[in-house]
């Protein structure tokens, strides 16, 4: 349990944005708001609030996009910055960050120097909050003044410090509203619970927590020293100019790690990032995480820092590509198990299968495998986006599009749509005219150059006229199911006059 | 507040390690054999791609997860109007020569693999057979399967309801359905199966 600073820039995505503070702005994802600037907050606008709420009540918000990669990017300089005052800062996330107090504190001369000094050199509003734990250092800066603010707990006033703040500062929604309901509200309550029975009810993650809210922070480091070098290293040969290139062996090496600290029933809550280009510049962070650190954590931390650098400012960027990554696991303390959610959550199927095709992926690529994700459209192929497994999947589209084909849909969609022939009665083409009526009733059909069959029944047409707006991209289709006399039944569009089979009810 | 569909959708039962058989569709129990752990099922006739949906949209529901290798032309929005949880749903597109390795590889992580045409040859269908016995997991061929096959159905007939001349949709289908195989309680059988019925499969 060191003492630490922590540095918090309230509305970090709405700063990183460029955006002023007296402009009302707030980022928003998945339609709710993750973070608005002060005048957005005088308005009324909160975390959490939908869209529409959101601009009702403030209707000139300016509306920003998630945008985690800009994040990160604006972030390096002021992490540079905070390195000079401390040369061991631990990034929690883009706009939180910690470090040990007691060197700095002595430098300049206790805590309330120190956290005068952050402020008056920090560009950007920001709050610093000094105690005895990271975690009640955290509480603190957000408990300070509004910007320009800063609060020291007293070494040992931890508990009397938290002892008032609600369960939601522990950051569990889940859990803070299961101790509501059991008549716990405050911090002080839930510390006043004697361990051992929190231990039995919550697990070993709630006993972390009853810790926390004690004051007593995170179990202090095993004293024996691990006996093995636990860091993993990749050399990428040729070196990654590209992100995402580098991203993706991190995330092998991240699944390295893992291994290792799981053999040895070891997890780890904080980590080292080193990465060095072929020109021999490096640059290395400590991340630290809340709970315990995954291999996708670790794999999105790589991520977050090589943007930082690689697309930085052009003083800091780096001349060559990264030729070398390592991670070395910091804080390493004893896995003591992970309780299953009761409700749902990972189950060991789950991981079974994702540790399968994370290793598929290694081996024949990252679009190898894929999983498949509902979007609008009118045609069965076009309902489905098919995104590489891991990657964050684009918002799935549930409400039914005008003009499409309805349920059930077709269990066989031709990638290349073999071409087709339908014809009436008199034995010429059948059409769509444009008021979406057939020219007659298709009679006979044939799929590319096989034989001709009798047409038991057919339905349709289904009209699609689309992107008339857009020249370029205007496409005139129409579409009719049809069954056939040998019993199958196929999805046929029309464009230009001439016929494929798009789908085979198969 | 956890929504009522929330919770059921998030309950999935961690326990099917310990059957021996993957739960099949409701509308499917008692019409078809269960589909029994560690066994290949080969699908085909009329209807193949839909009765192999059909069939890993049981222990789909149930928690599993399904791989679909060699089917690039697999109608995603069938398997998922069929009951088969998308969250829990890959499609794998294997180069020919490492077809083989991505079935065993599957068949090691995932309970249910839907295997397409022209991925496994005769002899590695009795070493990967081993594999699936051991493991526990399901394959189900939508192509002839070149070993013999636990449970073996084809389609031989079919009809569609809902559709005339020139109005209605396709709604549904009346399939019967040949089993064959030591699976298959022996005797050779056939029966008549509903499917893609809309109203009854789709997940609410």
């Amino acid at each position: 349990m060191t003492r630490s600073v922590v540095v918090w820039f309230p509305d970090w995505p709405v700063i990183a944005a460029g955006v002023a503070a007296d402009v009302p702005a707030a980022v928003f994802h998945a339609n709710r708001v993750v973070a608005c600037s002060e005048a957005a907050r005088q308005s009324g606008v909160r975390r959490g609030l939908r869209r529409r709420e959101a601009q009702a009540g403030c209707p000139e918000l300016v509306v920003l996009p998630l945008d985690r990669d800009t994040e990160v990017r604006a972030f390096e300089p002021v992490v540079a910055l905070l390195e000079q005052i401390c040369p061991r800062v631990e990034i929690t996330r883009p706009g939180l960050v910690a470090f040990a107090a007691r060197g700095p504190s002595r430098y300049f001369g206790g805590d309330d120097a120190l956290s005068r000094h952050v402020l008056a050199n920090v560009p950007g509003p920001c709050r610093v909050g000094v105690a005895d734990d990271a975690f009640a250092a955290g509480l603190a800066a957000r408990s300070a003044d509004s910007a320009g603010g800063y609060l020291v707990i007293a070494p040992g006033e931890s508990a009397a410090f938290l002892a008032p703040m609600s369960v939601d500062a522990l950051d569990r929604p889940e859990l803070a509203d299961l101790l509501r309901r059991l008549g716990i509200r405050t911090l002080g309550e839930f510390a006043a619970l004697p361990a051992p029975r929190v231990l039995a009810r919550f697990g070993p993650e709630g006993a972390a927590l009853h810790r926390r809210a004690r004051g007593e922070g995170i179990r202090p480091l095993e004293t024996r020293t691990p006996p093995v070098d636990l860091a993993v290293q990749a050399e990428l040969d040729p070196p990654a100019e590209r992100v995402d290139v580098a991203a993706f062996t991190a995330k092998a090496l991240a699944d390295r790690l893992q291994h290792e600290l799981r053999s040895r029933a070891l997890m780890c809550s904080g980590i080292v990032i080193e990465a060095e280009t072929e020109h021999g510049e490096r640059l290395e962070r400590v991340w630290r995480h809340d709970g315990q650190l995954t291999a996708a954590g670790v794999a999105e931390r790589v991520r977050w820092q090589l943007d930082g650098w690689l697309n930085g400012s052009a003083a800091s960027r780096p001349t060559g590509g990264i030729s070398l990554l390592r991670l070395v696991p910091e804080e390493i303390h004893a896995d003591q198990g992970r309780q299953p959610a009761f409700w749902g959550g990972t189950t060991l199927a789950d991981e079974r299968a994702a540790r399968g095709l994370a290793r598929l992926q290694g081996v024949l690529g990252p679009d190898a495998v894929r999983m498949p994700v509902l979007v609008g459209g009118r045609g069965p192929g076009e309902r489905v986006a098919l995104v590489p497994w891991g990657d964050a999947k684009p918002a799935t589209v549930g409400a039914p599009w005008p003009g499409a084909v309805p349920a059930p849909a077709p269990a066989v969609v031709h990638g290349e749509p073999p071409p087709a022939d339908v014809v009436d009665a008199a034995g010429a083409t059948v059409t769509v005219t444009g008021r979406a009526m057939v020219s007659a009733a298709p009679t006979r059909v044939r799929i590319g150059r096989g034989r001709w069959a009798d047409i038991e029944a057919w339905a349709g047409p289904w009209p699609a006229d689309e992107r008339w707006w857009d020249p370029p991209a205007h496409r005139r289709r129409a579409r009719l199911q049809i069954v056939a006399a040998t019993g199958a039944a196929y999805l046929l569009v029309v464009e230009g006059g001439r016929w494929w089979v798009e789908a085979t009810y198969d | 507040m956890v929504g009522i569909d929330d919770l059921s959708r998030r309950v999935a039962p961690v326990a099917l390690a310990a059957e021996r058989q993957l739960p099949l569709r409701r509308d499917l129990r008692g019409r078809l054999p269960a589909l029994r752990r560690g066994t290949v099922v080969e699908v085909q006739g009329l209807g193949a791609t839909s009765l192999a949906l059909a069939l890993a949209a049981g222990p789909s529901a149930a928690g599993a997860w399904v791989a679909a290798v060699a089917l690039p032309s697999l109608g995603v929005v069938a398997a998922a109007e069929t009951g088969i949880v998308l969250d829990r749903f890959v499609l794998v597109d294997p180069p020919a020569d490492q077809a083989v390795t991505v079935v065993a590889a599957l068949v090691d992580s995932v309970e249910v693999v839907l295997v397409g045409p022209g991925v496994v040859g005769t002899r590695d269908a009795r070493r990967l057979a081993a594999r699936i016995r051991e493991r526990g997991s399901v394959v189900v061929s939508v192509a002839p399967w070149p070993d013999r096959a636990e449970l073996r159905m084809r389609g031989v007939r079919n009809r569609w309801d809902g559709i005339g001349s020139g109005y209605g949709h396709v709604r549904s289908r009346h399939l019967v359905v040949e089993l064959d195989g030591r699976a298959a309680a022996g005797a050779r059988r056939s029966i008549d199966l509903v499917l893609d019925d809309s109203a009854e499969q789709r997940p609410t």
